[in-house]
């Protein structure tokens, strides 16, 4: 039991995927202008991200690894990850036509998302186990859905704010990221690794 | 005496309440002329029911309440209706308002009115509601809602609490105090008309703390007329007690709803002077004409005058001071909540409470300091009487992201100015939230006639289509009837004529009538002794028919 | 080398047949957004975003067809409200369709008008009231301003007027543009009252 909390707190708040990791920066910085979007993007990441975490594990440990086929390691898994946004895509737009509007390309940009694949390629180099892979992916989504939803809300307030007309738009919210990053430094050393 | 509870937030504000008590209310001088706006109460606008030239006495209806939420409007004093058109209006926006003219013809005749002193307790509450709907009352707070309404709490509701506004906790303003000092009694009596009117379970005149001469007036008015019937509550003096959500949760400990009303939590509230109309109303039948108001500020003798509603202020400055000139702002209401008006020829209504007029010589009214930006340091929020987040809303307000400010609850705001008197950037907060209410309600507005618009563009499309398929319809049928009867001419034999039943019916009633005549022997009369004309016409007439058989058997009846 | 490829095609199978049972269990139909869209819309069917009506530029939105800015009547509120719900940057208005203008509505000159309906055919909203050879009337409340009535009429007895303000539809305006306007102050020089005060 133990062992699945901290997974969850490294991956959410120590080794934060996107503020430590610098993984999955283009939705974070694409999709965070409205609370509502970043939010209907988190949820949609952390389907895809959790799915496609526990589809690769099974993908590598039942068809890769007895045949011996550890090299089509990379091709497999973005495929796996295609599948399932591609099913998520249909999903919002059956559900939200107007969060399928809004989030627009950014949806089947879930595909390229680094911290998508990042974690599935994670999981089998740390060599966990069927059950730590999936709280793996799970607490990897946690993590990138509260950052981009406290970006978001951030970057609300900064638009009505009086920001210098140097920093408007994408600088200060790149400032803000950065701010962000070096508040969630401290919680390194939070677990002894 | 039941316990008080503190409202959050509020101010501490300096009075200035004691330069305009100085000396006992005077009638104000029957000016030259009245105007009275039809619009003086929340709700419809009253419709005129006298016409120019009119002659009205004083207490005479002279517009009709045209809705539930409205109210009638009287005249002042007897005299002439000169003008019912547009006048210059007590209004922030300098516009006109349609308005009633009267010239007072100083004889000041009341006309005849029905008192209810001993019989009010017998009337059912809908007549009693009635009576005092038809003299006008509104609320004497400053709103100006109907009060007859408010007393109508609704089936199944019942009222746990009265409270009497007598706080007026805005800075200058004194005609209630003044009114609780001279008319205690008829306040009185009026609050035992609205007890009865709700049966309530309790009854509270609540009065501030710096008020400790009408604390005895009530006091000892109470111990005459209605002992242990009323409390009374001293409140301390922050500024907004006086405000209706405040002052229900300092004394009952509930907090009204969010854009809710006190009835919700089984009060009701009403000020001191609506309460002391209702006296005159039903004790006496005489309808709202007039009220207490204070002329104060920069002002050589500030005090309250009883005034006519419709007196020009430009008349009751002259009434207080020297001359009327050097006047930099006239602000009708007090420091904190009044308005700025534009002329000095505008009238005083049902609502007027205060006259504050500004020469400049006092550095507490500050026209426009330099605004600087905000920095955010949360003063407004630590001071807001409903526990909103000022900072936000102005935030909101300003970049007009209007969905946003209506999250932080913006139609909550009672607009009281603490927030803008502690904002150390002078910031005009208040005006943002006016102006972010009112593009919502325009909003709003503009939304419904677009859908009623859309809605009628498409009944008209459907309607279109419905017509044109109709149309074609008709044209389909139209043809297959002429192709059946062209196939059925193609296909006619002669030996059909005989089988028509058409024809066969006329041949038979011919035979019937041919019968009747031979056997009945029907002899047409008055054919004997015809004129020569008379045979020429008979002649032609049987021509026309041969020729008209001959023409029949041509073309061939179908 | 052949066992990676059957496990590819394998995959690639299993994907295409999960995905193509998906596609047609998740199928969309109608049009929700366009009614989204329709719905900020001012309604007034005029024609000036070079669209047939409100319905069809809406349409054309929400095929990324058509820009948000192209609709005069809807203003700066339209095109903010319509950047707001697609998550786009605010545009100015695309001044070749026409400046936002004060709101307007058609008067038709009683005495000029012969009752020929021509306008009555052109109003998309039926907001004038009339039939052939009897007095044409527009109803103020249902006239949305869209000047579709003006050209049919053969005789142009129909003008468009400025809609007034009035008291009771007045807003308090907004500070930031009150603050750059000079504070006004009374002016007590003249003594409207008639009567010498001082």
């Amino acid at each position: 039991m133990t062992e699945f909390l901290l997974i969850l707190v490294s991956t959410v708040l120590v080794n934060n995927f996107v503020l430590v990791k610098f993984l999955g920066l283009c939705p974070f910085m694409g999709v965070s202008r409205k609370l509502e979007t970043a939010t209907g993007m988190a949820l949609a990441t952390t389907f895809v991200l959790t799915l496609s975490s526990i589809c690769s594990y099974l993908v590598n440990t039942y068809l890769l690894a007895p045949f011996e086929l550890e090299y089509l390691r990379t091709i497999t898994f973005i495929l796996v990850i295609a599948v399932v946004v591609q099913l998520t895509e249909m999903v919002v737009h059956k559900t939200s036509p107007l969060l399928y509007q809004v989030l627009g390309i950014y949806l089947p940009l879930i595909t390229t998302n680094c911290a998508v694949l990042g974690v599935a390629l994670l999981n089998v180099q740390a060599e966990l186990s069927f059950f730590e892979s999936a709280v793996y992916g799970f607490g990897a989504s946690v993590g990138f859905s509260l950052v981009l939803i406290l970006f978001a809300a951030m970057r609300e307030r900064i638009t009505v704010a009086d920001v210098p007309v140097a920093f408007r738009g994408p600088a200060i919210a790149l400032v803000t990221a950065g701010l962000m990053s070096m508040a969630f430094m401290g919680f390194s050393g939070l677990i002894k690794a | 005496m039941k316990k008080l509870f503190r409202f959050p937030g509020g101010i501490e504000v300096p009075q200035y309440k004691e330069i305009s008590i100085t000396q006992a209310t005077k009638k104000a001088k029957l000016p030259a002329r009245l105007v009275l706006p039809l619009h003086q109460h929340i709700g419809a606008p009253a419709e005129p029911i006298v016409a120019e030239g009119e002659i009205v006495l004083k207490g005479q209806k002279i517009a009709h309440a045209t809705d539930y939420v409205s109210a009638p409007i009287h005249a002042p004093t007897s005299g002439t209706v000169s003008y019912i058109g547009d006048r210059e209006a007590p209004h922030p926006s300098g516009m006109r308002a349609p308005c009633i003219e009267i010239i007072p013809d100083g004889k000041e005749t009341w006309v005849e009115l029905t008192s209810h002193a001993r019989d009010y307790t017998a009337l059912d509450p809908s007549s009693l509601r009635n009576v005092i709907r038809e003299a006008g009352i509104v609320g004497l707070g400053g709103a100006g809602f109907p009060s007859y309404i408010k007393l109508n709490p609704g089936p199944g509701r019942e009222i746990e609490t009265l409270i009497i506004n007598g706080i007026e906790c805005e800075p200058y303003i004194t005609c209630d105090d003044m009114l609780m000092r001279e008319r205690a009694d008829e306040i009185v009596a009026g609050v035992l008309v609205i007890q009865h009117a709700l049966q309530a379970k309790r009854t509270v005149i609540a009065i501030e703390d710096n008020k400790p001469e009408a604390i005895e007036s009530v006091k000892s008015a109470i111990k005459q007329l209605a002992e242990d019937l009323i409390d009374v509550a001293v409140i301390p003096t922050i500024y907004p007690a006086g405000s209706e959500k405040q002052l229900v949760y300092a004394i009952t400990g509930e907090e009204v709803p969010s854009e809710g009303l006190p009835v919700q939590v089984g009060v009701v509230c009403q000020n001191i002077g609506t309460v002391a109309a209702v006296y005159r109303a039903v004790h006496h039948g005489e309808p709202l004409i007039s009220r207490y108001v204070t002329i104060t500020g920069d002002v050589d003798s500030p005090q309250n005058l009883e005034v006519l509603f419709g007196t020009i202020v430009e008349e009751l400055v002259a009434q207080c001071s020297d001359n009327v000139q050097d006047i930099k702002r006239l602000i009708i209401g007090g420091p904190m909540m009044g308005f700025a008006m534009h002329s000095l020829n505008i009238p005083l209504i049902k609502t007027s409470n205060c006259v504050l007029v500004d020469r400049g010589r006092h550095s507490q009214f500050s026209g426009r300091e330099h605004i600087m930006p905000c920095i955010r340091c949360g003063a407004c929020a630590q001071v807001c009487p409903i526990k909103l987040l000022p900072q936000q809303l102005y935030w909101y307000a300003k970049a007009e992201d209007l969905d946003q400010v209506q999250n932080y609850n913006l139609f909550d705001c009672i607009e009281c100015g603490c927030c803008d008197y502690v904002c150390p950037s002078h910031i005009p907060l208040v005006q943002y939230y006016r102006f972010a209410k009112g593009e919502i309600w325009q909003r709003e507005e503009e939304r419904l006639k677009s859908d009623k618009a859309r809605l009628r563009h498409e009944f008209r499309e459907r309607r279109i289509e419905r017509d044109k398929q109709e149309a074609e319809e008709r044209r389909r049928l139209k043809k297959e009837a002429l192709h059946k009867k062209a196939t059925n001419a193609e296909n006619k034999d002669p030996a059909d004529e005989k089988n028509d039943p058409k024809k066969a019916a006329i041949l038979a009633a011919m035979e019937r009538v041919r019968e009747k005549k031979s056997s009945q022997k029907i002899n047409p009369k008055n054919t004997d002794n015809l004129s020569k004309k008379q045979h020429q016409l008979i002649d032609e007439i049987d021509e026309r028919r041969k020729r008209q058989r001959q023409d029949e058997q041509q073309s061939g009846v179908d | 080398m052949l066992s990676a490829i059957l496990v590819l095609v394998l995959l690639a199978l299993v994907f295409g047949l999960l995905l193509g049972y998906a596609s047609i269990r998740f199928k969309v139909e109608g049009e929700p957004l366009v009614e989204q869209i329709d719905s900020l819309l001012p309604q007034t069917q005029c024609g000036q975003c070079g669209f047939p009506g409100c319905k069809p530029y809406a349409t054309a939105i929400a095929n990324e067809e058509a820009d948000i800015n192209q609709c005069p009547p809807g203003g700066e509120a339209t095109i903010h409200a319509l950047a707001d719900l697609l998550d786009r940057e605010p545009i100015p208005l695309n001044p070749e369709n026409g400046e936002e203008a004060p709101k307007t509505i058609a008067i038709i000159n009683e005495s000029d008008c012969i009752g020929c309906t021509l306008c009555i055919q052109a109003c998309p909203v039926d907001a004038i009231l009339g039939a052939a050879k009897q007095m044409h009337t527009v109803i103020e409340i249902e006239c949305t301003g869209c000047e579709l009535c003006v050209p049919p009429c053969p005789v142009d007895c129909i003008d468009m007027v400025a809609v007034e303000n009035n008291i009771e539809q007045w807003n308090w305006p907004s500070p930031i543009k009150a603050l750059e306007a000079p504070l006004v102050f009374l002016e007590t020089t003249k003594s409207s009252a008639g009567k010498a005060s001082s």
